[in-house]
């Protein structure tokens, strides 16, 4: 398999031209180099938004250096391919943190940007975007443009989820937030219904700053829904005794598993253990963060447990108003197909707005899902979700799809022809064409 | 090792051993051409609590090795540790067809060298201890058709070197020949990656373990010693009937 896949390992795709940044004060020019281009920095997405098939990629990951942190106002400016975990090692030990950790800390903070990526505290803090106070953005024809709040605003709302569509990010500025401490004190409540999943959202939705359940995709009938809520806020020193930071600890899944390894016995064993043995009905203890916000990062390239084929994402936001209702269609047309995920999110957006003209976060409830890809029986199944989606007025996560429909995008992003207008000329993506394709512009 | 001086700082593997030593709280003297590279490397370097310090300077002028040195010493108070880092990949065609060319590349990868390593021999003779490591490569272990001015300049190198150890070792200082295969930084840009080819990350860790420990000769990674031997020990007539 060639370098330079997504995360997911689906579709695969091979890019004609890769070109390294390293310097920001040497950028390859954009205008000589072939169409269509796009930068490149972890590869952490999981569909196709970061290839470009038979096209130029920019890879960004060598240009990820911090240019400056004030540690009087928080204020960090870093170069567009360093990586979240980059930032959170120099933040910790001067009392500051990220204000929004997505799922995984391998992600460049460029990408974070282009993805307007969210978190366990979206209800209180929304998304990466809002946090971003200005970024550099250079265009094919060579202009460099400052974008913020007040400067080239357009551009900026354009580029804060546009996918990297707009240009390329040299550097970002954003305002980290102050903490009590790296530790997390944290519960984990075992609930049986996706009522009690809301009931429980809605106590801890204000008092808590981070918010998330694990669901388990293989319940039916009136088990749907059931899972481990768990809810946590930084640990306070004054009131608990804080271990010193640990170092961390990495480990390597070797290679990739055959095809059958993930499949529906081993899942929902998985799932089933995960459930009812792993906790008590309901813990709580203070942890480091990391394990708290990304436990798959301790095992590098998780990804090839699901073998040489890939796995599909399926992340969806929904509205509430019909009182769960879409949410659990979604869940049960799962439950019902046999293909089950082995690991499933389920979470309360807020209506904190962000700047990102295609955002996906909006208010409602996310369920993320991953599959092993099987083919016609997993896109049909995706398919299906899609249908659902669709009619409640949800929409799914672009950073995370590999083969929703054009007319899918369409009624999920009526906006992306307004968005159109920005996308700098000689860049694209894998996504951006499959998505586009056969709609009028 | 708390005070260092790099010279050829913003290449890729003197980043990566850079940040091994600030991650340790370590003073940094950094030499580059680039200012702005320079200035993206050090300011990196401070946000992982080191002190840093810089000086713009081509390390073919060797007149002005002398005055570096000084100024190291006086913003760390002292240097304990030196990393000469700086090189360029030869292009060898141009070399064979330009004598020019040739003696440029030879003053960059070797001559340079041999102007800093005489200052820094006898400053750090005089000041009894440190740890001077130079990166030379493993293509100075025998002259290859592909490209033997870079690996004669860095093969001169290493005979320096092993010179100045063997003259420095009852003073307590210790000389470290680091000699990294295939390494993936912007040197190798153009080259197909095999499976021979190691990080820069891996090979700037190698670096600083090496400075630490006072070693002689290190291949980085460690299983380029036994390619090279054997690549040494071919006879000649056998060797210059191969395309290499």
């Amino acid at each position: 398999m060639p370098a330079y896949q997504s995360w997911g390992r689906y579709p695969p795709a091979s890019h004609d031209l890769v070109v390294p940044i390293r310097w920001r004060h040497e950028l390859p020019d954009l205008a000589a180099l072939p169409s269509p281009m796009l930068a490149y920095g972890l590869g952490r997405s999981y569909g196709d938004s970061c290839l470009n098939r038979n096209g130029t990629l920019l890879v960004t990951d060598a240009l990820d250096r911090v240019i400056a942190f004030d540690e009087k106002t928080g204020v960090l400016r870093c170069e567009a391919g360093a990586s979240l975990a980059e930032l959170q090692a120099r933040l910790i030990p001067r009392g500051y943190f990220l204000p929004v950790i997505p799922g995984t800390k391998f992600v460049t903070v460029g990408g974070a940007v282009a993805n307007d990526i969210h978190g366990k505290n979206h209800h209180l803090r929304g998304t990466f975007g809002c946090h971003v106070l200005r970024f550099e953005l250079v265009r094919s024809d060579g202009t460099v443009l400052e974008c913020s709040p007040d400067d080239n605003e357009e551009l900026f709302r354009a580029t804060i989820g546009g996918l990297g569509l707009t240009g390329l990010i040299t550097w970002v500025e954003l305002r980290a937030v102050r903490v009590a401490s790296p530790f997390i004190d944290h519960e984990t409540i075992r609930y049986h219904t996706l009522d009690d999943f809301f009931a429980l959202s809605e106590d801890s939705d204000e008092g808590y700053e981070y918010t998330v359940a694990w669901v388990d995709t293989t319940a039916r009938g009136h088990d749907t829904g059931r899972g481990l809520f768990m809810r946590g806020n930084h640990a306070d020193p004054a009131h608990h005794k804080l271990p010193p930071i640990p170092k961390a600890k990495e480990r390597s899944f070797p290679i990739d598993a055959p095809s059958w390894f993930l499949n529906k016995y081993t899942v929902k064993a998985f799932n089933a253990l995960y459930y009812r043995k792993r906790f008590p009905p309901h813990i709580h203890e203070v942890v480091y963060q990391d394990p708290f916000f990304h436990p798959l990062d301790s095992v590098l390239h998780w990804n090839r447990m699901y073998g040489k084929r890939g796995f599909l994402q399926y992340q969806c936001v929904v509205p509430v108003g019909d009182g769960g209702a879409a949410i659990r269609e979604i869940l049960e047309r799962i439950a019902a197909s046999g293909l089950s995920s082995f690991l499933a999110v389920l979470k309360m957006f807020g209506d904190v707005e962000s700047p990102g003209m295609l955002s996906f976060p909006q208010p409602g409830v996310t369920l993320a899902l991953d599959f092993r890809f099987e083919a016609q029986r997993t896109l049909r199944l995706l398919d299906t979700l899609d249908d659902v989606t669709r009619g409640a007025g949800g929409r799914i996560y672009p950073a995370k799809d590999a083969r929703m429909s054009p007319q899918s995008f369409d009624a999920y992003y009526p906006n992306w022809r307004a968005f159109a207008e920005f996308i700098d000329p000689k860049f694209s993506s894998s996504f951006w064409r499959r998505v586009t394709e056969g709609l009028q512009s | 090792m708390k005070k260092v001086m790099i010279i050829g700082a913003t290449s890729a593997i003197a980043i990566e051993a850079a940040k091994v030593f600030a991650s340790e709280g370590a003073s940094l003297f950094l030499v580059a051409r680039h200012p702005d590279k320079l200035r993206a490397v050090a300011d990196d370097l401070r946000s992982r609590m080191a002190k840093v310090d810089t000086l713009v300077g081509d390390v073919n002028d060797f007149h002005e090795h002398e005055g570096a040195i000084a100024e190291a010493d006086r913003s760390m108070g002292g240097i304990e540790g030196v990393l000469i880092a700086h090189g360029t990949l030869s292009d060898q065609q141009k070399c064979q067809e330009d004598v020019d060319e040739m003696l440029g590349e030879f003053s960059t990868n070797c001559l340079s060298f041999l102007s800093y390593l005489t200052h820094l021999g006898n400053y750090f003779e005089k000041r009894g201890a440190g740890c001077i490591a130079v990166i030379t490569s493993v293509a100075g272990d025998r002259g290859r058709g592909s490209n033997y001015v870079y690996g004669a300049a860095k093969a001169a190198v290493t005979t320096f070197l092993g010179g100045l150890r063997n003259r420095l070792h009852k003073c307590g200082v210790s000389v470290v020949t680091i000699k990294p295969g295939f390494v993936d930084t912007p040197m190798t840009a153009a080259y197909e990656k095999g499976p021979l080819f190691a990080s820069a990350e891996s090979v700037g860790k190698g670096v600083y373990r090496a400075m630490i420990g006072g070693k002689n000769v290190v291949y980085l990674p460690w299983f380029w010693r036994g390619i090279m031997c054997g690549i040494r020990s071919m006879p000649e007539a056998v060797f210059k009937r191969m395309s290499l």
